[in-house]
Formats: structure tokens, C-alpha cells, sequence
């Protein structure tokens, strides 16, 4: 073969490669190539909307959005800043300056955040030594405040980085970018969509370094919708400062409207921690306190309703028409047996001889087996289902449904029949029942707006989900005024808070965490305290507040709880004429 | 001394040179265009004035390099080769360490690549050495050809580390040899000798490879796997070549080399530069210069008036051809990248001036071809 003619066809070959090459990547790939190279140097960066703002009824911010400044190094100054300067100017020490500047960022053109929220002394220092500090970003964000802070922690809710389940969920987070920061709990979470507005959008020609070249296009962001809602900060204020040192749960209704007032649950934490994700030592600190301050108590918290639900046994029996408010259905001698048991009542020396009103106002268990027994669970059941009780009330997503329990509940879960016994416990609202206090709130506002339930609303402005149970009005008025007595006569179990400022009506109940006979053999480890209740109503002449509280391990309902609802009542009242005053 | 004469100009090679100067020039202008500043604000770093500046020095050497008759270099190969041993000797001892690897001697005023020098060395030596051999070649010519051309100066450059150019000169001394003719059954021995090597000794060439190096062949085998790293001279190259499409973005309009998105822009990826701005149609323009050149080089090495000259005209061809095939390729993701720049185009003096000394001999035996000129 011909040496010659080998390299004239090596070379025909050679060129053939390139150009089929060439043709391949110019013109048939060409969009592909051209969408990329356009990728590489076209960043279009979402610029966050203000949020909306929240405001209670009467147009008080409970978060709104301040200022902040956060300094940030860019990513091809993280090794050349003086890192001594920095960190002397911030107060970090060098090391954990060092620490952070190592970090890779999300992408590599994003600036490393070195601290956020920083002073304004410290923005001047920065500003001053610029020219030592080459490659320093100071940047301003809005972010959330929390003016209130713990007093509408578990209410209001906070903010935090977009989560993958958020992302799956739902295609208006599939938009925005991973650092966005979106609503996580409570009302942040739940009107998230209104309040994040539109984010806006700048289009910007950046080099291989990321570096910003120039703006082509930008289109500012609009602001999120606000909200006002149907709560009274003073109210929520009040509230707060009367759980001092307890843990437990408050809710408020407008019985006339189903307006939600205030919510709380306690132990709170600081919302405003939470800002710009949590720093690590608080959130393990709530995370790992075992009274789990995380949780809304409010909507999430189980309990048994105790003598509270007493309100229901007895409505229950008059609308079934088995007894007459003056009919004397027991003489109370410290308790009852029944076969081989005995149900005691609370009062061990007995009530004596006593018609509804004494049962209800002095809380007399007996009374009240009796009336179980005549009842029977099923039309316990009825009423408790029909006040709403078992079933979420519709007010938040994550709400708690509780349980009313019957004998087919009994059969498929305990695997055992029903026994009298728990027709007594749960006619005393022991036993079963799980109570949420809202729920008891909202069966609180039903009894005292004329037997109207509504679905508790969060927003302001009357409740459009509502539904006339066709109570006889007689027998509610039979019932409210027996829960007068429980506060404003002598022997009323709650006498001991009656007020001088307010005249407000209600229920005690003091729930057994442990029976007896296992208190004795507990260990001093575990709080073992009865939980204390109190569902009430102010004034008691035309309500304006219904009300469920629970003091968890607090004692009896009527030494504590009552006292706590005293003390919310009159704290609103002095902040309303300060508030007054001041105007 | 350097004589002008009226034959001289009639019988040089104005079509390569002018081929050739053609090319540089728009090497030039595509230096100009990849290291202009984004947004046209700020200093235009002045690579394409030294550019220029080496043009005319190369274009210097060039005429000296054709003013001589070639003939007389056969007289000094051993010398040279010698020298040229020496000097790849000298640069592992006391090079300049530039990126893990010794490839520079500094004179003081000025440095330069060994390498580079001895290709041109390498050329007319091995052409000398084989010029009067019998063809095809004996066993023992093929296998002295290989130790002294291929082997010593393959292991010296291996360990600057330098493989490309190792590679390459081992694949030059193997073209010479085929070029000269050699016996069938040794060729196939010698190939299947070479091909159960690369299969045994892998791992330890493997292992033997720099990091930089074993990324930049698995980059070449994915340049997905990881494109902000390894991949990412690849991707940003096929890129740039794909976006001009069939007419390019047109001249200082492309935006992967001033937004430096592209690394080596100006030298070894000058070709994607020039590629995002001319498009297809552009390439196949340029394309169609190198072609002529190599062509022109090719016919020379036909018409030469004797070995020596067909030798040296097909060796630079080679390197030329070689290094065109394997710069374009590795910028459009045929081929490894493997750190070598486009003949005639890329920022770079010392290389220019060896191409244009290699395309002055070439051109110095084409002048030379009729056996009259020049007794």
C-alpha cells in the first residue's frame, strides 16, 4: 500500500470526524447549546414579597415586618478577608470565623452569611474599615417580629426554611426558591398563601464567578394580603401573664359570633428565636424539655373533661326530659355501691339530699351516676356528639379530634363489654372521654348563646358554619344559672374566685391523672397532680366570653383553675381601661 | 548571511505562508476576543499585542530559516540531537516548576520550553538518521530508531511529567518508521506487542498518572459526573462550541469567554472562542485553511529532491496534523483534554516560533526541490 495515499485518507478521515462533529454540536444541538451557555450567564434571582401583616380585632399588630441587616463574605473573598478584623468588629471568636468561612454555601455563587441581624454600631464599624474589608456584603432583609412574643407563640406560629414535605405538597412552594422562608405553625402556616405575596424577580447577567455583571430585568415583588383576626391581643396578654408558672391551655369564644378571642397554650416559647432559623442550643432546649413547650396545648392537648362535662350529663337529662330541675334524684351519702364497687363522691362526708342546681353548683358525683344510669351512654353519647365533642371543631388543620366513648367503641377496641362503672365515670367525665379545650370552650359558648354551635373562627367578623341545636332555652337558662351559683354563692365549688369586678359564671373540674391506689405506689418522679378545669362565661347576664381553661397538674379545679379565670377576666378588663386611659 | 535573491521570492511558498499567516491573524483576533473584559469596561489584558509582537518575531525566524539550504542541517543531527537530550536532561534538574511540572528553563531575560525546541531537533535528526537507510527497514534499524528516538527521550519528557508530549513524540518516531517502510510481520509484532502492554501495564500507568490527570480521562469518558469540577472544561467548552450554531454569535459577541466560563481561554480552548463566534460555517472556513496547509506540507514531502527532505516535511506535518486533530478534538469532546495548543492560534510565543520554524523548513525544501537551484 502506498504511504502516501495512508495519510491522504487519514487526513480525509480526521476532518470528516471533526466536521461531523461540529455539525452535530452546532447545528443539531445548537438550542440545547444555546439555552445552556444562555444558563450560565442569565441568574434569575427571586426577591422575597413583604408579608402581610397580622392584626387582632382591634388593629394591633401581633407580627410585622422589621428591618434587619446580615453581613455576608462573597465566595471568592472567603480565603483573602481579614478574618482577625471581622471577627473582633462581630465578636466571633476567630475560630468559629474560620469555621464559617470554610462552609460551602448552597451554591457556590451564593455569599457566605457570616451574621445576621447585626447592630448598627457594627454596620458603622464595617462601613469605616471598608476598604481593609474587600469582598464584605451587607445585606437588608425583612424579617418577622413577634411583638407579643410568647404570649401568641402557639397562635401565630413562625417561619422557616421551606420543607421537602411543603415542596410535594403543595405547587405554589414548587415556585420558589429553597431558602425562602414560609409559614410553619400556626397562622403563618395556615394563611401562608395570602400573606407570602408575590415574590418579585430580578433577571441579572452574572460572569463565572458569579459575580453580578448587570441587571437586565426586574419586576418587583407585591406585598402578602394582611389578616385581622378575630383575637384581642389584651385578652391573649392578660392570659399570659396569669399562666405564670403553670402549664396548660385557654381558649376564648365569642358565644354571639363563634369569633375565637384568644388561644394559648402553655409552657410558650419565644417566636421571635425562631426568626432566621433556630439557633441550635434554644431549639434543643424545647425540644428536649420534657413539658414539650412545641405543642399547642389549645387544639392538640387531650384531657378528660372531669366535673366540666357534668354541664352536658345534666343538659342531657333535661332534654330528655328524665328529670325536672327541682326533682331531688339522690341523697347523696358519700357515694354509691354497686355490686362489689363503690363509686365515691368527691365530697366523702355526701351532699345530702340534691335537685340540679346544688349538683351542678357543688358538683355532686352522685347526683350525677344517677343521672348516667337513668340516661344510659347512648344518649350521654348524643349530647356530647352534638355539643360537638369526638370531632375536630374545624377551626385549625391539625386539630385534635378526642374521643366519646360507647359500647361499640368499647367492644372493637378494649375487646370487653361495657360495664355500669363506665357509664358513672363517664357521666362524672372521667373514664374514656378525651376533651380538647377548644372543644369545651365551643360546648361552653353553645350553652350561652341559646344553643347555636359554631365553628370557631379565626378571622374577624361572625362565623357563616353554624348550627341550631333547638335546645329548649328554658333548660339552658336552668343550667347557666346553676354554673352562677358555682362562682357567686357560698357553697359554689369555684366560690373562692368570685369577682367583684366581673360577675362571671361557670364549671370546675379537677380531673385524676392516677387513681389512687397507683398514687400511693408512684415514685415522686412523675407530677401526679389532678388536672385542674374551669369553663366559664362573663358577664353572666349577656355573655360576651365563653371560656375553657386547664391547668395541668394544677390541683382542684375550683382552688386553681377558677382563680386563673379570675384572674385573666380582671387582668383584661385593667388593660382595657388603661388602653382606654391612654386614648 | 541572509541573501535576497529574485528566485528566492519566486520559488518560496507564498500560499503556505500566507495560509499560515492568515490563520495567526485570526488567532489574534480571537485572543482579542476571549480575553476582552465583560461589558467592555476595565483594562483589555494585552495578550493579543504580545501576540502580534511574537508574530513578527516568529515571521524573522521564518525567513532566516528558509534563507539556507535545509541540506546542510544533515551534517550537525548528532550535535543537535545531543544538545537536545542535554537540554531535556537539564530542565528536570533545574527547571522552573509551573502546575507539578518541570517544562521551563529561565535564562534570566527570558524562559522557555525545552520541548518545544527539541520537536524541531527531533524532526531533523530522526530524518537524517533515516534518510539513507534502506526502505522498508530492517528489524534492526526499526528497533535502533525506536530506542534512540523513541524510548530516551520519551522517559526524559514522561518525567517532567509531560505526557502529552511524550506521547506524541513516541507516536512521531512510530510515523517515521511507517513512513519509511518496515517489514509487515513486525509491524503487526510491534502492535500487538504495544496493545498487550497497555493491557498489563495499565494499572501501573494508571497508578503512574497524576491526579490532574487520571480527572481530566475520566472527565473526558463523563464530563457529566461532576461539572463543576473535573467535567467542567469539557462542558463549558462543548458549550461554547454548540452555542454559535450555523452562523455564531459574530465577532466580541460571545459571552463564554469574557464571562469566564471557559479556563485556558486564550491558548489550549482558544478553538470553542472562535467556534461560539464564527458558527459552523466559520469552522468549516478555518477547517478549510489547516487543510490546505497540511496539504501543501504533504505535496512537499512528494516533491522533495531527496529523503531528507520528504523526512522532514512529512514530520511536520505530523506534528501539526497531530496537534490540530487533538486540540480541536478535546475542545468538542472527542478526545481527553490533555493540555495542548492549537497550532498557530493560541496565545503563546515559544510555540509559535517552533511552528513557524518547522513551516520554515518545510517551505526551505519545497523552495529547494528542483535539483538545479541551489548546487
Amino acid at each position: 500500500m502506498n504511504v502516501n495515499r495512508v495519510f491522504v485518507v487519514v487526513v480525509f478521515i480526521i476532518f470528516s470526524i471533526l466536521i461531523l462533529r461540529l455539525w452535530q454540536l452546532q447545528v443539531i444541538n445548537y438550542e440545547k447549546y444555546r439555552k445552556l451557555s444562555e444558563q450560565n450567564r442569565i441568574r434569575i434571582v427571586k426577591i422575597p414579597a413583604p408579608r402581610g401583616i397580622i392584626y387582632d380585632r382591634n388593629g394591633i399588630p401581633l407580627v410585622e415586618n422589621i428591618s434587619s441587616f446580615s453581613v455576608s463574605v462573597s465566595a471568592d473573598y472567603a480565603d483573602k478577608v481579614d478574618k482577625a478584623l471581622l471577627s473582633k468588629i462581630l465578636n466571633i471568636p476567630y475560630e468559629e470565623m474560620e469555621k464559617k468561612l470554610k462552609r460551602k454555601p448552597e451554591s457556590i455563587y451564593l455569599p457566605i452569611r457570616i451574621k445576621e441581624d447585626i447592630t448598627f454600631k457594627e454596620i458603622a464599624m464595617l462601613e469605616a474599615r471598608k476598604n481593609e474589608l474587600p469582598g464584605i456584603i451587607i445585606d437588608i432583609e425583612m424579617r418577622r417580629h413577634y411583638p407579643l412574643g410568647a404570649a401568641t407563640a402557639h397562635l401565630v406560629g413562625y417561619l422557616g426554611k421551606i420543607t421537602e414535605e411543603q415542596v410535594t405538597k403543595n405547587p405554589v412552594y414548587q415556585k420558589l426558591p429553597s431558602y425562602f422562608m414560609v409559614g410553619q405553625t400556626g397562622l403563618e402556616r395556615l394563611f401562608d398563601e395570602k400573606l407570602i405575596g408575590t415574590p418579585g424577580e430580578k433577571i441579572i447577567e452574572v460572569d463565572a464567578l458569579g459575580r453580578e455583571l448587570r441587571l437586565i430585568k426586574e419586576t418587583p415583588p407585591s406585598k402578602g394580603e394582611d389578616i385581622y383576626l378575630s383575637i384581642d391581643a389584651l385578652l391573649q396578654e392578660a392570659v399570659y401573664q396569669a399562666f405564670e408558672g403553670h402549664s396548660g391551655a385557654f381558649v376564648a369564644i365569642k358565644p354571639d359570633t363563634g369569633e375565637v378571642l384568644a388561644l394559648f397554650s402553655a409552657p410558650s416559647f419565644d417566636p421571635n428565636m425562631f426568626i432566621e432559623g433556630v439557633s441550635g442550643e434554644y431549639w434543643r432546649e424545647l425540644t428536649t424539655n420534657p413539658q414539650n413547650p412545641l405543642l399547642n396545648r389549645a387544639i392538640q392537648g387531650l384531657y378528660a373533661p372531669g366535673s366540666t362535662f357534668k354541664v352536658i350529663t345534666a343538659l342531657a337529662g333535661l332534654e330528655e326530659k328524665v328529670i325536672t330541675p327541682e326533682r331531688i334524684l339522690t341523697n347523696c351519702s358519700g357515694g354509691i355501691s354497686f355490686g362489689t364497687w363503690t363509686f365515691g363522691c368527691w365530697k366523702k362526708e355526701g351532699h345530702g339530699p340534691v335537685d340540679l342546681k346544688r349538683a351542678l353548683a357543688e358538683s355532686c358525683d352522685v347526683y350525677f351516676y344517677e343521672l348516667g344510669k337513668i340516661l344510659g351512654i347512648k344518649k350521654i353519647k348524643k349530647y356530647a356528639t352534638l355539643l360537638g365533642l369526638g370531632s375536630p371543631t374545624g377551626f385549625f388543620s391539625d386539630e385534635k379530634a378526642g374521643l366519646v366513648p360507647d359500647e361499640e367503641w368499647k367492644k372493637t377496641t378494649k375487646k370487653i363489654g361495657w360495664f355500669l362503672g363506665d357509664t358513672f365515670n363517664t357521666s362524672i367525665g372521667q373514664g374514656f372521654l378525651k376533651v380538647t379545650p377548644i372543644q369545651m370552650a365551643n360546648v361552653m359558648a353553645t350553652m350561652v348563646n341559646g344553643g347555636i354551635k359554631y365553628t370557631p373562627q379565626i378571622l374577624r367578623g361572625k362565623s357563616i358554619d353554624k348550627q341550631d341545636l333547638n335546645f329548649d332555652p328554658k333548660n339552658l337558662a336552668v343550667i347557666n344559672e346553676a354554673l352562677n351559683a358555682v362562682v357567686n354563692e357560698p357553697q359554689g365549688t369555684a366560690a373562692q374566685a368570685r369577682s367583684f369586678m366581673i360577675k362571671f359564671g361557670g364549671k370546675t373540674g379537677t380531673v385524676q391523672v392516677v387513681s389512687k391506689k397507683t398514687k400511693e405506689k408512684l415514685t415522686r418522679r412523675i407530677n401526679i397532680e389532678h388536672h385542674a378545669w374551669f369553663i366559664g362565661f362573663a358577664p353572666v347576664d349577656n355573655p360576651e366570653i365563653a371560656f375553657a381553661l386547664i391547668i395541668e397538674h394544677g390541683g382542684s379545679g375550683g382552688g386553681v383553675a377558677a382563680p386563673v379565670a379570675k384572674n385573666i377576666l380582671e387582668g383584661y378588663l385593667i388593660k382595657k381601661r388603661q388602653l382606654n386611659v391612654k386614648n | 548571511m541572509l541573501r535576497i535573491d529574485r528566485r528566492m521570492i519566486e520559488h518560496f511558498d507564498w500560499i503556505t505562508f500566507g495560509v499560515v499567516i492568515l490563520i495567526c491573524i485570526v488567532g489574534i483576533l480571537t485572543i482579542y476576543s476571549a480575553t476582552r473584559p465583560p461589558l467592555d469596561e476595565g483594562e483589555h489584558p494585552p495578550f493579543y499585542v504580545k501576540q502580534l509582537l511574537w508574530l513578527i518575531i516568529a515571521t524573522i525566524a521564518l525567513i532566516i530559516f528558509v534563507s539556507f539550504d535545509y541540506a546542510k542541517l544533515r551534517d550537525f543531527w548528532l550535535i543537535f540531537y545531543i544538545f537536545g537530550i542535554i537540554l531535556l536532561v537539564i530542565v528536570l534538574f533545574t527547571g522552573k516548576t509551573a502546575m507539578g511540572a518541570k517544562r521551563w528553563i529561565n535564562l534570566g531575560f527570558f524562559s522557555f520550553q525545552p520541548s518545544e525546541i527539541f520537536k524541531i531537533i527531533f524532526i531533523i535528526s530522526i530524518s537524517a538518521f533515516l534518510e539513507n537507510k534502506k526502505s522498508p527497514l530492517s528489524t534492526k534499524d526499526v528497533l535502533k530508531t525506536l530506542l534512540i528516538f523513541g524510548i530516551i527521550p520519551f522517559l526524559l519528557i514522561l518525567k517532567q511529567p509531560d505526557l502529552g508530549t511524550a506521547l506524541l513524540i513516541f507516536l512521531l518516531t512510530f510515523v517515521m518508521i511507517i513512513y519509511k517502510g518496515l517489514p509487515i510481520r513486525l509491524l503487526l509484532l510491534l502492535l500487538s506487542v504495544g496493545v498487550i502492554s497497555i493491557i498489563f501495564l495499565w494499572e501501573i500507568l494508571w497508578e503512574g498518572l497524576k491526579e490532574y490527570q487520571k480527572n481530566r480521562l475520566i472527565a473526558f469518558i463523563d464530563p457529566h459526573i461532576d461539572p463543576k469540577g473535573i467535567g467542567y472544561n469539557i462542558m463549558q467548552s462543548v458549550i461554547s462550541v454548540g452555542s454559535g450554531g450555523f452562523f455564531g454569535k459574530g465577532f466580541l459577541e460571545g459571552t463564554q469567554g469574557p464571562l469566564k466560563f471557559l479556563p485556558e481561554r486564550h491558548t489550549d480552548f482558544i478553538f470553542p472562542i472562535f467556534a461560539e463566534e464564527w458558527g459552523f460555517l466559520g469552522c468549516l472556513i478555518l477547517l478549510g485553511l489547516y487543510y490546505l496547509i497540511f496539504l501543501r506540507c504533504f505535496e512537499t514531502s512528494m516533491v522533495a529532491k531527496d529523503n531528507f527532505g520528504k523526512l522532514i516535511s512529512v514530520g511536520f506535518t505530523s506534528i501539526f496534523l497531530i496537534y490540530f486533530f487533538i486540540n480541536i478534538g478535546m475542545t468538542i469532546g472527542i478526545m481527553p483534554v490533555v493540555g495542548i495548543p492549537l497550532p498557530f492560534m493560541s496565545y503563546g510565543g515559544t510555540t509559535l516560533l517552533a511552528n513557524f520554524i518547522g513551516i520554515a523548513l518545510v517551505i526551505n525544501v519545497r523552495m529547494r526541490r528542483f535539483e538545479l537551484f541551489y548546487p
